[in-house]
């Protein structure tokens, strides 16, 4: 226990480079992954087409691999990037296919017949859209999209693992390798850290789906 | 919402026309896009004085005709990552079960301790977990990984369940029990079994994500596909080749979890509709899944979720 408090301004610094990995990471998800949605519910075949095959593809591809895709490879190819910076991107390109899903399933998940009753009250494309389909989809794609921020709170770990980057794991792994009579204690406190986040968010979207399903 | 149509006019042949031309447009960026990237990856580069050939340069790419180098990928590489797998695979189902069972324990002391520890498991990262078992159990790195990815999995597998048997109507266990079963009976004869059916094709695709997990292993020094080509063979053959044996890997990967996804996608499909009354397309996320499952029981009145 000692060592936890000992060394309690390291685990918050690395707790703050997660939050800034979460942070930075998740909007350029939230970016990507519109995108990616809109494109996927466009009347234009073509960019249809491209963002199925990038869900796909990014979907079915370990984060492992994206990361050192961003640490290793892109080094050999010349830009020296700083090791933080090719996390974000790792972790805003893996995750944006999850955004794009969980917007989709939202505006899927209205029923048809509400945008036939706003057209058949005569709205138009723009009013049938923010008016009708919008607020209702917004709703939906809540809980799923906080699910996405707990798992991508976890795969900041991944980058910590292999990028050289010192978030909690990367202080945790270095800590219990300076403390080997203390590890247990050195990584539950790094659990911990996890933990704050994760559960208050999984606690949150199950009151939001316990909230709304009653008026789907 | 899955037909867009209803959102506006049907399109006439102007709108057609333009759909079509944009449809080309961005296909011609898109080539435009690849063969960009294609030129920067093949571009030789100056290091030190010495010219590199570009990436997709043959001399970077023989070691693919070496029979060796194969048979090292797919034996050792792709071996150890499926033994994980399936390994974990199990150990995570049987975990599953038996968590799910506990935690819809009519016993408060049963139920509540079980709640905590699945939470507990479900809110960390796998990697820290492996981390834990590797250093303070040391039992090496292949059951570090096995061990992590079965007691995560499984955590997140019992919670399906247990949401499955949440969900059930009412009248299902009042029969059973009508009948003159047992309530243990009763939920082993009866509910259990259309719980695990109902969450089928959930489990499968948390399945996905454990395959796709055990590249982690990357990280503890278990010898899995990531392992095996970018630092085995890396090291083995030379850094030139990093690029190739980094798409080596990436292939094999794609295939392993697409085949495995696209199963998970046919047994959704192919479900017994009785069972999702109203929901045209289940989310294939586990945690979303678990979500709406339950939400959906509390607001159906039937038996409180716990």
């Amino acid at each position: 226990m000692d060592v936890v408090i000992e060394n309690l301004p390291l685990y918050l610094e690395g707790f703050g480079v997660t939050l800034l990995l979460l942070l930075v990471g998740g909007l350029g998800a939230l970016v990507i992954g519109t995108v990616v949605a809109a494109m996927r519910i466009s009347p234009i075949a073509t960019l249809r087409g491209i963002a199925t095959v990038y869900t796909e593809v990014v979907r079915n591809t370990p984060l492992t691999l994206v990361v050192l895709f961003a640490v290793v490879i892109v080094p050999l190819l010349g830009p020296r990037i700083p090791f933080i910076l090719s996390g974000f991107i790792a972790l805003a390109v893996y995750t944006s296919p999850f955004v794009a899903e969980a917007l989709r399933s939202g505006i899927n998940g209205v029923a048809i017949g509400q945008a036939e009753a706003a057209r058949s009250l005569g709205f138009g494309f723009a009013q049938t859209v923010t008016l009708i389909v919008f607020p209702q989809a917004f709703r939906m794609t809540i809980p799923p999209l906080i699910n996405v921020f707990i798992a991508l709170t976890k795969n900041t770990s991944v980058v910590g693992g292999v990028g050289f980057v010192a978030e909690l794991f990367g202080v945790g792994r270095t800590l219990a390798n300076a403390n080997g009579n203390a590890v247990i204690a050195i990584l539950i406190g790094v659990a911990i850290f996890y933990l704050i986040v994760t559960v208050p968010l999984g606690f949150l979207a199950t009151q939001l789906e316990r909230k709304w399903v009653v008026q789907r | 919402m899955s037909g867009a149509g209803v959102l506006f006019d049907a399109p006439g042949p102007r709108a057609r026309r333009l759909s079509a031309i944009l449809s080309w447009i961005s296909g011609v960026v898109l080539l435009g896009l690849v063969a960009w990237g294609i030129m920067i990856l093949n571009a030789p580069r100056e290091s030190g004085g010495i010219t590199l050939p570009g990436m997709f340069d043959p001399s970077r790419w023989e070691i693919l005709a070496d029979p060796e180098f194969w048979s090292f990928v797919i034996f050792t590489g792709v071996w150890n990552t499926l033994r994980a797998a399936i390994v974990a695979a199990v150990l995570a189902i049987a975990l599953g079960v038996v968590l799910a069972l506990l935690r819809s324990s009519p016993i408060g002391w049963i139920r509540i301790p079980t709640a905590i520890v699945i939470e507990f498991f479900r809110g960390m990262p796998v990697l820290l977990m492996m981390l834990f078992i590797l250093l303070v159990a040391g039992t090496g790195q292949y059951w570090a990984v096995v061990a992590a990815l079965a007691i995560y999995n499984g955590a997140l597998i019992g919670e399906a369940l247990r949401a499955g048997l949440a969900s059930l109507p009412r009248g299902q266990r009042e029969a059973a029990l009508s009948v003159g079963m047992r309530p243990l009976q009763s939920k082993m004869l009866v509910e259990f079994p259309q719980a695990f059916r109902q969450m089928l094709p959930i489990i499968v695709a948390q399945l996905v994500v454990l395959l796709k997990d055990t590249s982690l292993g990357y990280i503890v020094g278990y010898q899995e596909l990531l392992r095996v080509t970018l630092n085995n063979l890396g090291s083995f053959y030379g850094n030139r080749y990093l690029f190739t044996l980094w798409c080596v890997a990436f292939v094999l990967y794609l295939i392993m979890n697409l085949s495995l996804s696209w199963f998970a996608r046919w047994l959704a499909k192919r479900g017994d509709r009785r069972f999702r009354p109203g929901k045209a397309t289940p989310a294939l996320d586990a945690s979303q899944a678990i979500l709406v499952t339950d939400a959906t029981a509390e607001a159906r009145g039937g038996e409180t979720p716990r």
